[in-house]
């Protein structure tokens, strides 16, 4: 127990030396590009920014996918002349649902409409059957339905990045968080008003036509519906359901001024087969008005003068220049597949974020110190055995923080200087084993010995229990208190390390070199 | 200072009764803990944004806080704010909202705050926003107790696994009676319970438990050691052999702990007080309840294991 072969001496060695050279890179850049300089980060309490929960609003999904079904069938059963009423979504049961004014078509209904979704998506997406004795329901399939929860929020990530990269924020950090959820960082951003702005919208872009006959004193005609026009919310506007052209097929949308009147417009720029149905559509509806709806409001609804071929066009409305800039980056960015909600907000200053690094600091040093003088006042040379070790503790929870990129928290730098605190109990239990075991009347070779054998069952148990109660904060904790728990739970396997190991390895070597009739102790 | 120690904390072969007192011991324990039981109820703990959502926003204003022009601005927005108070100095302002039935309203409602504040009072820094959606507050509440209920349970099942089932019972009763003190300690301070303080109670969770595993770790070798002499005296020389430790190892974590709740800051010195504390309790709890329970627990059983030597577990301390 008490011999260490030149090679365990070397390795115990190495890996302290090795702890202080993976410490490097927090304290400078890399010296060279190729370099794996990992560091450790800190998080956003201590450097100032903002943490976003957002959640994707599933149920918008849903009900997007329930409309177009009832646009669908609509117009399939119009083009196949039968008769139906009723039509409606029902999206608790996630169905739509009609009634055959003739029951006899029901099975040529059906076969329509299986063979109308069939163009349009994979077969086992929707379950068009019999209901009741005149009814058809066309039923979302379950895994359909995981499928596209999956889809839309990996979807929503991706727009929800390219819309914060188009802000400029530095290094944000966009990670899912369970079924429905994302989470959003972004280092020294202290007030997140305008990108929440911006992650607010969906930014679904639709083109539509209007129905001249509705009159908005009057409940809308089926598929068409009423919707405000932006700026003045009493003004209704009867718009087709039918979605003519999707913005989804735009490549490229910029704010700019209009040579004439100065006004901010939007300038877009469709891709070939956006161009060819908005060539399409102009072009059979010259001399009508033509609406742009995002968000389920008019933007504008321009009477349209000639065919537009080119697949460029221009959105007027009342803009300034935010309101266009922000309107073609989202443009740009794409629409989100639903609706996205704030739900928890963490924002924390850079004035306060340096405030706390500095408490954090100082409590950090003051506590070393503490630790420090008690274990050399009451146990002597051993006791500064184990503040060499203390220091190799740091350094190396600081070496596997760094290679695990973790983030430190203010609640993180609490574990540190409370594993500190902790470490040294360890060495406690192991001087009180060797002073237990000179008092025996032990040479000092057998009680060193007997004292590290005796005192490593306990310091494991007692360290396992410890482990326990903080994976268990980890794996439920949120936020900074998770930095909390890994500091600790790096810091008590190190403390294994250091305060059994390597205060061994120095409280031999003391030994070989002066041999002392007494210890210590 | 440098070769030999300068004090001990406790001079050898100390012989102190502790078993005499272990009926005071448990009163005294029982008293407090229902008294805590009690304050739980009322007033209750103060709940932390992480547990009851809403919004809580730290602002520094340019000169000293016109606190009524702030109210002022807030009511105008029509932003019921639950409290305008002041923190720390003449120029600090916290700002506290309830939690709006809408999540979506929730978040609403921080902009709406810092618009009006930069209204009221230009250059006015906010400092810190928190808002916490309703269901996200009962989520991290729910995970909170998750993470202790299931820490309590993993360290009995290791404790059981490691020692006789006596030790594991002694000590999680211990646990929980440390637990209620410091939910007590809560309510009395009125410190909010958020998830920091969650980490505050698993540390002293984890911390009470090493102590306890020392103390049983010496008793269950003293066991084998000395075979015919009656559990209580063996449970008191057990404490006394390693009191030095159990004293010098929360005096470590203590000296740990105390700059954090002197210069920790707002955000953790409510932690840091509470870790105090727990180490308080968790070390006397230690000598005065967990040991006792083992006492009453064990006083036939354990003579009679001992007598008959199990088989070997791993080496003791």
């Amino acid at each position: 127990m008490l011999s260490f072969s030149p090679l365990k001496t070397a390795t115990i060695i190495g890996i302290c030396l090795l702890g202080l050279l993976l410490c490097l890179p927090n304290l400078m850049p890399p010296p060279a590009p190729w370099l794996p300089w990992r560091h450790i980060h800190l998080g956003l309490d201590l450097q100032g920014g903002s943490y976003l929960l957002l959640k994707v609003d599933m149920d918008a999904v849903t009900r997007e996918r329930l409309e177009g079904l009832v646009d669908l069938t609509r117009r399939t059963l119009l083009s196949a002349n039968i008769g139906y009423q009723r039509l409606a979504a029902e999206p608790a049961a996630n169905r739509v649902v009609f009634r055959l004014r003739d029951p006899s078509q029901r099975e040529a209904a059906i076969a329509a409409l299986r063979a109308a979704l069939e163009k349009v998506q994979s077969s086992d997406e929707v379950m068009v059957a019999p209901l009741d004795a005149d009814g058809v329901a066309l039923t979302l399939s379950p895994q359909s339905l995981v499928q596209r929860a999956q889809a839309a929020i990996e979807q929503s990530i991706e727009i929800v990045r390219r819309r914060i990269d188009e802000t400029g924020v530095v290094d944000p950090q966009i990670a899912r968080q369970g079924t429905d959820r994302i989470v959003v960082e972004l280092p020294g951003v202290s007030d997140p008003e305008r990108i929440k702005a911006l992650l607010g919208q969906t930014a679904k872009m639709t083109f539509h036509l209007l129905d001249a006959e509705a009159n908005p004193a009057n409940p809308p005609p089926p598929g068409v519906e009423f919707l405000p026009l932006e700026g003045q919310p009493n003004t209704k506007i009867p718009v087709r359901k039918h979605v003519e052209v999707d913005g989804a097929d735009l490549t490229d949308a910029r704010a700019g001024q209009n040579p004439q009147t100065g006004e901010w417009v939007v300038n877009f720029t469709f891709n070939a087969a956006g161009a060819r149905r908005f060539a399409d559509v102009t072009r059979a509806n010259v001399g009508k008005p033509f609406a742009i709806v995002l968000d389920n409001r008019v933007i504008s609804a321009p009477v349209i003068r000639e065919p537009i071929t080119g697949g460029r066009g221009q959105i007027s409305g009342r803009f300034d220049a935010k309101s266009a800039t922000d309107l073609a980056l989202l443009l740009r960015a794409g629409a989100l597949p639903a609706p996205l909600a704030v739900i928890e907000e963490r924002t924390v200053g850079p004035e306060l974020g340096a405030d706390s690094i500095r408490a954090g600091a100082i409590a950090l040093a003051a506590g070393s110190v503490l630790v420090v003088a008690f274990m050399a006042v009451f146990y002597g040379l051993f006791g500064w055995f184990a503040n060499l070790a203390l220091l190799a503790n740091l350094i190396l929870m600081l070496a596997i923080l760094s290679v695990l990129e973790a983030t430190l928290t203010l609640p993180g730098m609490a574990g540190i200087l409370l594993t500190l605190g902790m470490a040294v109990d360890a060495n406690i239990l192991i001087n009180e084993r060797i002073r237990e075991e000179v008092k025996a009347g032990r040479t000092p070779i057998a009680a060193m010995e007997a004292g590290f054998r005796r005192a490593y069952g306990t310091i494991l148990d007692s360290n396992v229990t410890a482990l326990l109660a903080h994976v268990m904060l980890f794996i439920f904790g949120a936020g900074p208190v998770r930095g909390f728990a890994v500091t600790i739970t790096v810091g008590i396997a190190t403390t294994l390390f250091t305060a059994t190991l390597l205060a061994r390895l120095l409280m031999v070597r003391w030994y070989a070199r002066t041999r002392p009739a007494l210890l210590p102790v | 200072m440098f070769i030999r120690p300068l004090f001990r904390l406790v001079p050898d072969g100390t012989r102190i009764a502790f078993m005499r007192g272990r009926y005071l011991g448990l009163i005294v324990s029982a008293l407090l803990s229902s008294l805590s039981v009690g304050l739980f109820f009322y007033p209750g703990l103060n709940l932390g944004i992480d547990f009851r959502g809403g919004i809580v926003i730290e602002a520094k204003t340019p000169g000293p806080a016109d606190f009524a022009a702030i109210r002022a601005a807030l009511a105008a927005e029509h932003l019921p704010a639950a409290g305008v108070q002041r923190f720390g100095g003449p120029d600090d302002v916290l700002i506290r909202l309830e939690a709006a039935g809408d999540e979506k309203a929730t978040d609403a409602a921080a902009d709406r705050v810092r618009e009006a504040l930069a209204r009221a009072i230009p250059g006015t820094k906010v400092l810190k926003v928190d808002a916490v959606g309703s269901s996200v507050s009962a989520e991290l509440f729910h995970k909170g107790m998750l993470a202790l209920g299931i820490s309590l349970l993993m360290i009995l099942a290791y404790i059981w696994f490691r020692f006789e089932w006596e030790f594991a019972v002694g000590a999680v009763v211990t646990l929980l009676l440390d637990i209620t003190k410091t939910i007590g300690f809560l309510a009395v301070t009125r410190f909010e319970f958020d998830l920091v303080m969650v980490a505050a109670i698993l540390t002293i969770l984890g911390y009470s438990t090493n102590d306890k595993v020392v103390v049983y770790d010496r008793v269950r070798e003293n066991l084998r050691k000395y075979r015919t002499m009656p559990l209580r005296e063996l449970i008191d020389l057990s404490i006394n052999e390693t009191l030095n430790r159990t004293l010098g190892t929360s005096m470590t974590v203590f000296l740990a702990a105390l700059p954090l709740a002197l210069f920790g800051g707002a955000s953790l010195s409510g932690f840091a007080w509470t870790m105090l504390f727990g180490i308080v309790v968790g070390t006397s709890s230690s000598i005065f309840i967990a040991a006792p329970i083992l006492l009453f627990l064990g006083e036939h059983r354990l003579r009679r294991d001992a007598a008959r030597p199990k088989p070997a577990k791993t080496p003791v301390a």
